[in-house]
């Protein structure tokens, strides 16, 4: 070994800092730069408009965009469906997933659960378009697969609309309630339900006092993805929305035109997100993503 | 605990039930590219190999795959890079801001698509001079950190530090102790984060459509541009058919390479 490595790892030995700096400088020049530094500007375009005549933007202050969007009904109708629709989707992922965590967790055989885990993710890893798609062929009203199903039983297709997003959201996020809502149960000590058992709770109760306080961090975890991502998508109601709107359409509709006022609509999801995250932040949810 | 055979007959069926739910549409996506029907129409009225011998043959189709690897193939590679970095950090270093590094990494991936997609897209029209080709790379590069981040963090935290300890302790320097012992120890957890961010990127469609310049056409922007014309249905169903069969290899040999992948909880 020559002299020169040796004293450059000297250098590097004594000063950790500059050995964590050297680490951290590529991605945190990447993350900052790139990503915070374009949400720091799309955040400040929302405060900004475009001039009527030239729909050159403007870079003044103004807070008409917030306005435009919080009296008009049309906008704030889609606000709150938006949010129907993602909370919606939260509690039919959760109780689909229930259940069937529940069961892949403490029913099923031990041999059983790699199998179960790996059919919970492959559809997780399959493309988001093609699943929207797959429920365009489902839903499809009349001729599609749903109809053919439930139609022996005098039930209707829903269609596409508001029945048909939910639907089609609940399929896309399920598997991000399951896992952590499975890896709950997995953790959940099999004493603790012995003792709840012994001391003469039944099954019913058992689940409301034990398992549903053990595991509601894990929901809350689930519930942080289902939510949002729910929140922020619109190519789900482009498909299987019929003229449905959520909040993502209208960014996606005026983004061209009209910059600022995208922007604007954009924070509704990110400042939703984040007071939810803030929420739920004393659970312990975070460190079960 | 005893569940109570009633309960568990219960169980069992709504777990049938799930997975009849996640499993169905994938099954009809199938079924639907041998059909004869032209249209999303079901019950097939016969069956056929025509529509794949047409999506095989097809330019388009080819090109936007040719594209979507080599987007893929970018992204991951940056991916790699910065997250087996910040991994290094988070896993071997206390520092102040470190919890805000993790959140940060995260970040992409929790916020809606959209915003994601048209923050990078103001920036780059408004101060960078427009959409290309590096433009999605780098888009794509942003939220695909976050899965090889992941892996090779829940593999440093299992490994712990003694082996690099001893290394160092038998004279190592830090690179040639990442070079000897920790990358090797690594090396399967980073290439399941390097699939699954391979993946990711694969059939991205968000993000996608904000970042990439004109003319460029992945996969998943293909399938979006011909979803609604109704004489493009079958080939859409054949895509969409190869898309489900090839996203299984990812999963399957990432769980091969990695045994944290289940690591309890953690989705990516």
């Amino acid at each position: 070994m020559t002299t020169t490595t040796a004293t450059h790892r000297g250098f590097w030995y004594r000063h950790p800092n500059l050995r964590l700096a050297g680490l951290l400088s590529a991605p945190m020049a990447w993350l900052v730069v790139v990503y915070l530094g374009s949400l720091a500007a799309l955040f400040i375009t929302a405060f900004w408009q475009v001039d009527d005549f030239t729909g050159q933007i403007v870079r003044t202050f103004t807070l008409e965009n917030f306005q435009l969007v919080f009296t008009t009904p049309a906008y704030l109708t889609t606000v709150a469906r938006t949010l129907g629709i993602a909370l919606l989707v939260t509690l039919l992922c959760l109780v689909i997933a229930l259940p069937l965590s529940f069961f892949m967790a403490r029913v099923a055989s031990r041999r059983w659960q790699p199998l179960l885990i790996a059919m919970v993710l492959t559809p997780l890893w399959a493309s988001y378009l093609v699943k929207v798609y797959a429920w365009r062929a489902m839903l499809q009203p009349e001729s599609g697969v749903l109809a053919w199903l439930i139609g022996p039983l005098g039930l209707e297709s829903p269609g596409y609309g508001f029945i048909g997003i939910v639907i089609t959201l609940t399929y896309l996020w399920l598997p991000y309630m399951i896992l952590p809502v499975y890896a709950g149960f997995t953790r959940l000590p099999g004493s603790m339900l012995d003792a709840s058992s012994d001391l003469g709770a039944k099954g019913w109760r058992t689940f409301r006092s034990v398992i549903v306080p053990m595991i509601f961090p894990s929901v809350v975890a689930g519930s942080i993805f289902t939510f949002s991502l729910s929140l922020g998508d619109y190519i789900t109601a482009q498909i299987v929305g019929g003229k449905l709107q959520m909040l993502g359409n209208v960014v996606q509709q005026t983004y061209v035109s009209n910059l600022p006022f995208a922007a604007a609509v954009s924070t509704i999801p990110v400042v939703i997100v984040l007071l939810y995250l803030a929420a739920v932040r004393r659970s312990g949810a975070l460190e079960n993503l | 605990m005893s569940i109570s055979r009633p309960t568990k007959l219960i169980l069992t069926f709504l777990a049938l039930l799930a997975f009849a739910f996640i499993y169905i549409p994938l099954i009809v996506i199938l079924i639907n590219s041998f059909s004869t029907n032209k249209s999303l129409t079901w019950p097939p009225s016969g069956f056929t190999t025509e529509w794949w011998g047409r999506a095989v043959d097809s330019e388009g189709v080819r090109d936007a795959l040719l594209t979507s690897v080599i987007v893929a193939s970018a992204a991951t590679a940056v991916a790699l890079i910065l997250g087996i970095l910040v991994s290094l950090v988070i896993a071997r270093y206390r520092f102040f801001g470190r919890e805000s590094i993790s959140l940060l990494i995260v970040l992409p991936i929790s916020l809606p698509g959209i915003v994601t997609g048209i923050a990078l897209n103001n920036v780059f029209t408004s101060y960078l001079g427009g959409l290309t080709f590096l433009t999605l790379v780098v888009a794509h590069a942003t939220f695909c950190i976050v899965v090889v981040y992941n892996n090779a963090l829940a593999r440093l935290r299992r490994l712990g530090g003694n082996v690099e300890e001893a290394s160092a302790d038998l004279g190592a320097g830090g690179w040639t102790t990442f070079r000897l012992v920790t990358f090797p120890l690594m090396k399967s957890a980073i290439i399941a984060g390097g699939l699954l961010a391979f993946g990711l990127s694969f059939d991205e469609i968000i993000v996608t459509t904000f970042t990439a310049g004109p003319g460029i056409t992945t996969l998943p922007i293909w399938i979006y541009q011909n979803l609604f014309r109704p004489n493009q249905a079958p080939i859409v169903n054949v895509v969409a058919a190869a898309l489900i069969l090839v996203s299984i290899i990812p999963i399957y040999v990432a769980q091969r390479f990695s045994s944290d992948t289940n690591k309890g909880g953690g989705i990516l």
